[in-house]
Parts: C-alpha cells; sequence; structure tokens
C-alpha cells in the first residue's frame, strides 16, 4: 500500500530525514519510536502534505501513484489520514458541520454520492463535543478522541498518528487505543508514530521500527518496543545509523 | 470664495432647490445648514476625520436633486423581505416615503410611527429642537461634518419613531431604503429620529438596498435617545447597489441603564461611511456593538465609531471585523473617551481584520482616552491572513483549499452574529455574509 524509498526531507533549509525506506501493507500496523528530533513528525507532516516540507530525494508510492504530488485534500480523498499531533482549534466551525463537509469533499473527490444530513447522523456517535467549535477549548485528551473519531468518520486506508499518544492520561490512552483497535482491518493500515512504548501496550503492532538521525535503523516486531523501553534508544542501530 | 463650490459635487449639492415646508423655523434652519456647508466644503485631505476616505474621484461627480417620480417608481418588494419580519414597516425610496410598500395598520399599543414628512405636516412643533440643529447626538464639525450639513438642508423625508413608556413592543420594526436606478444620478436625504421612552422596549431592523444599477449620493442622519430603561436592539444590513455612495451618521445617546444592542453588515455600496457617535449619558447605561464590513471589487467602507462614556458604571463592547477583497479598502475607527467623572465604567474594543487579497487594504486605529477612575479599557486592533495552521488542518481531511478558505473567512464574519438574538434572521444574515465571499 505504502511504499517509501531513500526519502529525504529538508524543513527550513536543514535536513531532517535523510534516506527513509519503509513499506506498509494493508492490514498492518506498524510503530515508528525514535529519539526526539529523529524526524518522526517530518516523517507524518511529509506524508500528508504539509507546506514547508521539501523533499530533495527519494520516493513515496501509495497504491502505486506518487503521493508527493498531490494536494493534501488529494492525499486525504484518496484514504491517507493523519491524526495531529497538536489539533488546530477552529473557532466558529462547528465539528459536525466541519466533518460532514470532509466527508462529502472526500466522497466528490472520489466521484460518489454526496451523504444527506439524515444518513450522516446515523453514523455519528451522540457527543456533546460535536456541537461545539473543532477543538475549541478542548482538553489535550478531548482533541485526541477527536482525531479518532474524525478518523473512524472518515474510514481512511493509511492512518498515520503523529505521536497521539503523548499528553494523555491512561484512561484517555486506552480510549484511543480502542478506538484505533476497532478500526483494525484487513483492509487498513496504520502508521503509529510514537516516542513511548505505552501505547503499544494497548495497540499491538505487527511492526516496530526505530527511527533516528532520519532514518529507520532498526526493524523487528513487538519485542523491540519492549527491548526499547528497557535499554532505551542510545546504542540501537548505531551502525545503520553512522 | 466659495469653498464649497469649488468641486461639481458641492456645486450640484448647492444647485439643488432647497425642499420648502411652509414652516418658517424649518425653512429657515434649511437655509442656515445649506449656508454653513456653502462656507465649509467638503472636507479636504487634511481633515483627519476623512484622512483614508478620499473625496477627490467622488467630488468631480455631480448629482441632481431629488427623484420626481419616486412616489410610482416601480420597486420589487421581494428585495426587502426578512425572514421574521411580520411587523410595522416603513419604505422610502430614493428618500421618498412609500406608502403602497409600507405597512402601518393596527401598530401595537405604544409605537408611534411616522414618515417624517407626515409628521411635519401633522404636528412640527415637537420635531423643532431636533431639526433645527444639524444633528441631535454628539458633536457636528463644520470641517468634517459636510454631509450631515447638507442632509439637514435637504432631507425633507425620513422616519419618526417614538415607543411609550413601558411599551415593549414584540414584532420588529423594519425601516427599508431603497436607492432605485433613475433617469439622472441623484442625490437624496433621509432624516430619522428614533426614541424610546422609559422602560420601553424595541427591535429595529434598517435596511438599505438597491434596485437597478445607477451611481447615487445618499445621505442618512439618524438620532437615537434611549431614556431610563430602554432597550433597543438594532440590526442594520447595508446592501446598497453596488455604484452607491452612502453617507451615514448616527447619534445615540443613552440614559441612565438604557441597554442598546447593535448589530451592523456593511456588504454594499462603492463609497460608504458611517459615522456612529454615541454617548452613554446616564449612569448604568450599556451599549454593545458588532459589526462587519467586507469590501471587494473596489469598494470603499469606512465605519468611525465613537463612544462617550459620560456616566458612573457604563459599559460598552464594540466587536468589528472586517474582511478586504480584490482591489477594496476597508477604515475602522474606533475611538472610547471615559470622560472626568464616568467613573467604574467598562469599555473593550476590538478590531479584527482579515486581508484575502494582495492588492486589498484595512486601515484600523483604535483610540483610547481615560480621564476617570476605576476604569477597566482594553482595545487592540489586527490585520492579517487566514492561519495556515488550520488551512492545512482542513485540507488534510478532504476539503478543497478554495472551500477550506470559505469556510475559515465565513466563520471569522460570522462570529459578530453570534449574540443576535433574533434566530431566523441570525441565519439570513449568515448566508448574506457567506454569498458575499469569493467563491
Amino acid at each position: 500500500m505504502l511504499k517509501i524509498e531513500n526519502l529525504h526531507a529538508r524543513v527550513a533549509g536543514r535536513e531532517i530525514l535523510k534516506g527513509l525506506s519503509l513499506e506498509v501493507n494493508a492490514g498492518e500496523v506498524h510503530a515508528i519510536m525514535g529519539p526526539n528530533g529523529a524526524g518522526k513528525s517530518t516523517l507524518g507532516n511529509v506524508l500528508s502534505g504539509r507546506d514547508g516540507y521539501e523533499v530533495t530525494a527519494g520516493t513515496v508510492s501509495y497504491n502505486g501513484v506518487d503521493l508527493l504530488t498531490m494536494a493534501p485534500e488529494a492525499r486525504a480523498a484518496a484514504g491517507v489520514f493523519l491524526a495531529f499531533q497538536y489539533p488546530v482549534e477552529i473557532p466558529g466551525v462547528n465539528n459536525t458541520y466541519f466533518l460532514r463537509a470532509a466527508l462529502n469533499a472526500q466522497r466528490k473527490a472520489r466521484g460518489e454520492k454526496e451523504l444527506v444530513r439524515e444518513k450522516l447522523k446515523v453514523m455519528q456517535i451522540s457527543d456533546e463535543l460535536l456541537h461545539r467549535a473543532v477543538n475549541e477549548g478542548f482538553s489535550g485528551g478531548e482533541k485526541k478522541r477527536n482525531e479518532i473519531f474524525q478518523m473512524a468518520v472518515l474510514e481512511p486506508q493509511l492512518a498515520i498518528l503523529d505521536e497521539t499518544d503523548s499528553g494523555l492520561d491512561i484512561d484517555a490512552l486506552k480510549q484511543v487505543a480502542q478506538g484505533v483497535n476497532t478500526l483494525r482491518s484487513p483492509e487498513r493500515a496504520f502508521l503509529m508514530i510514537t516516542h513511548y512504548q505505552r501505547l503499544l501496550d494497548y495497540v499491538v503492532p505487527d511492526f516496530v521500527h526505530v527511527l533516528a538521525n532520519g532514518r529507520i535503523v532498526e526493524s523487528g516486531d513487538k519485542s523491540l518496543a519492549l527491548k526499547l523501553e528497557e535499554h532505551g534508544y542510545a546504542g540501537l542501530g548505531a551502525g545503520a545509523a553512522a | 470664495m466659495n469653498p464649497a463650490a469649488s468641486s461639481p459635487l458641492a456645486a450640484s449639492l448647492l444647485a439643488a432647490p432647497l425642499p420648502v415646508s411652509g414652516i418658517a423655523w424649518l425653512d429657515e434652519a434649511r437655509r442656515e445648514h445649506r449656508a454653513a456647508f456653502a462656507a465649509g466644503g467638503l472636507p479636504g485631505a487634511r481633515v483627519e476625520a476623512w484622512k483614508y476616505t478620499a473625496l477627490r474621484g467622488l467630488a468631480q461627480r455631480r448629482f441632481s436633486a431629488g427623484d420626481g417620480v419616486a412616489a410610482t417608481r416601480a420597486v420589487d418588494a421581494a428585495a426587502f423581505a426578512l425572514p421574521g419580519m411580520e411587523g410595522p414597516r416603513l419604505v422610502f425610496v430614493n428618500g421618498v416615503f412609500r406608502a403602497d410598500l409600507s405597512s402601518l395598520v393596527a401598530l401595537p399599543d405604544g409605537l408611534s410611527l411616522q414618515p417624517l414628512s407626515q409628521a411635519l405636516r401633522n404636528d412640527a412643533e415637537p420635531l423643532r429642537f431636533a431639526l433645527s440643529r444639524p444633528a441631535l447626538v454628539g458633536q457636528v464639525h463644520a470641517a468634517s461634518d459636510a454631509f450631515v450639513q447638507v442632509n439637514a438642508a435637504n432631507a425633507a423625508d425620513g422616519v419618526v419613531l417614538k415607543v411609550a413608556a413601558h411599551a415593549q413592543i414584540a414584532a420588529p420594526v423594519q425601516l427599508v431604503f431603497v436607492g432605485a436606478a433613475a433617469d439622472a444620478e441623484l442625490a437624496w436625504h433621509a432624516r430619522n429620529l428614533v426614541e424610546l421612552a422609559e422602560g420601553a422596549s424595541l427591535t429595529l431592523v434598517e435596511h438599505h438596498l438597491g434596485h437597478g444599477e445607477q451611481a447615487q449620493l445618499a445621505t442618512l442622519v439618524g438620532d437615537v435617545v434611549l431614556h431610563e430603561g430602554a432597550q433597543l436592539h438594532q440590526v442594520v444590513l447595508q446592501n446598497a447597489a453596488a455604484d452607491t455612495n452612502l453617507v451615514r451618521r448616527s447619534g445615540l445617546r443613552l440614559h441612565a441603564r438604557a441597554q442598546m444592542q447593535l448589530h451592523v453588515l456593511e456588504l454594499g455600496g462603492a463609497l460608504v461611511r458611517h459615522d456612529l457617535q454615541a454617548e452613554l449619558a446616564g449612569d448604568g447605561a450599556q451599549l454593545h456593538t458588532r459589526g462587519v464590513f467586507m469590501p471587494h471589487g473596489r469598494q470603499h467602507i469606512d465605519t468611525q465609531l465613537a463612544i462617550r462614556h459620560q456616566a458612573l458604571d457604563t459599559a460598552s463592547t464594540s466587536h468589528w471585523r472586517g474582511v478586504a477583497n480584490d482591489r477594496a479598502r476597508g477604515v475602522f475607527r474606533g475611538a472610547i473617551v471615559v470622560a472626568p467623572g464616568a467613573d467604574g465604567s467598562d469599555a473593550n474594543l476590538s478590531n479584527k481584520n482579515l486581508l484575502l487579497s494582495p492588492n486589498a487594504e484595512i486601515d484600523t486605529k483604535p483610540e483610547l482616552e481615560i480621564y476617570a477612575d476605576e476604569v477597566q479599557a482594553a482595545h487592540g486592533a489586527t490585520v492579517g491572513q487566514l492561519d495556515e495552521r488550520s488551512l492545512f488542518y482542513l485540507r488534510s481531511r478532504g476539503i478543497p483549499l478554495a472551500e477550506a478558505r470559505a469556510l475559515l473567512t465565513a466563520a471569522f464574519c460570522r462570529a459578530v452574529l453570534d449574540d443576535l438574538p433574533n434566530a431566523a434572521l441570525r441565519e439570513h444574515l449568515s448566508g448574506l455574509l457567506i454569498a458575499q465571499l469569493p467563491a
């Protein structure tokens, strides 16, 4: 589904990703772990098409097409979803309205019929947050839950979770994890970017990758995360990073 | 040397025959106002109050006086239909009262509503004090208030509205001013007087619109006096035709514990100027203004707010937003004065602006002068573009860039309508704001 080869990317003139390669297939859950400054969030932002990230080498192929040339909205319509590390507050735009606009814009882009109001109602969980402006005045946990809720409504093929676990207490973390587990399916892939092993207790990954100094320096199964927890990032993949 | 006659505009305004009422004091007052305008002329570039609104272009235009067939000119009544407005209505076409388009039957108890022309015929004396001066409330400066003098000299019609003590008028009153294309480019004028007695309450909707496209110059001068404990909610929907030059001046005087809520939408017109002068004259008076101006094309919309806190524990909040597109220009001045003795007053003013095009311009100037004690005051102004982070967030969810921009801009403008109590009207106005945005 997703094939990243030798990806190099710069932010503000500084090279952050330095030859990252990664392959993700449908149905798989991949965890990307790494120390601060390794390039974890840059990877999420490059994949979702944020301005200010300059790709200088390498390719990203998504379902056989070049993802990097697509506008952010086109990537979303093609099934790519980024759960933000810092969800944006948008005063004056109602959460429900926002979700409906997003869903219908994606459906329209895919040549599907737009959903009518009633049909949407059925899919929407009753939630007091829905009637408020997007993320406005939400607590940290509410913002992250809202990201997962948007993901559930938009049903992406490839979900990228950028440190969705950071800043959450254990209850909120469990809720978020439950949301992700519910959405796991043979057709859908997850890329979970995280600093801590904690989330992986609740969402068990198929693969764990260590991102350091702009590239994947070690890959393994879930046991790699436990090893990281025990020994820290120091010393891991030293040979590859050199 | 006659400075006023030195421009085609001033010459054409001075050439207009003064209306003749047959009421000696009124005709005399009109001649005096005319003479004051002739002596002072139009404000030049060096007059501070007109610094950002140059009259150079307008000064080269000529406008004819009055529309001889305004009383019978066909106008589409559907154009001024607003949701939830089933109450009394006064309609003016090119400044002339139109009984056929108005609705004055079965006025609720306590409401007196009539056109100025009729009020003058019935009993002019109660209007003598107000009409003897160019404006009832606030200050009139020879240098900057030329259009107020022109209005005082030339306005033969307008609105006279009174609400009796403690009368609660439920149905909103609608005042409609239609600028209709005529055989010539017209200047027309209207003078409005609104007075709510003690404890009275009213909702007033003032609607400016055009019928056909043709250059016009319209001046409207209105005074609102709220006596003790009176409550007024006023909505102004300015949607004049694209080639209309509209100069309005509103004077508001609030006596003790009077409360006024004002919502203003400035959408239409070519050159639009609104001077609002408010006096919080009685203890505990409250004024809350909300407004949005959205010039596009080559429109120029200028709002000048001057609020004077003159009594104890008075409060004012003013939240105004501007959105300028294309080559349009917006101007906002918000001046708050807390006079000596107005202790315990609370004043809050903000003006946030969005520029949607590199060629658009908004000039904003908040001013605060405080001469009293224990005053809480805050003011601020910003001019900026749409937030890139918000745009990306919307796009990352699949909303195309143009739609994301429209969504954020609409949300920005709609904020001024948040506390408008009439839901049907709020939705309608919100729709008009969105329709004004670039597609």
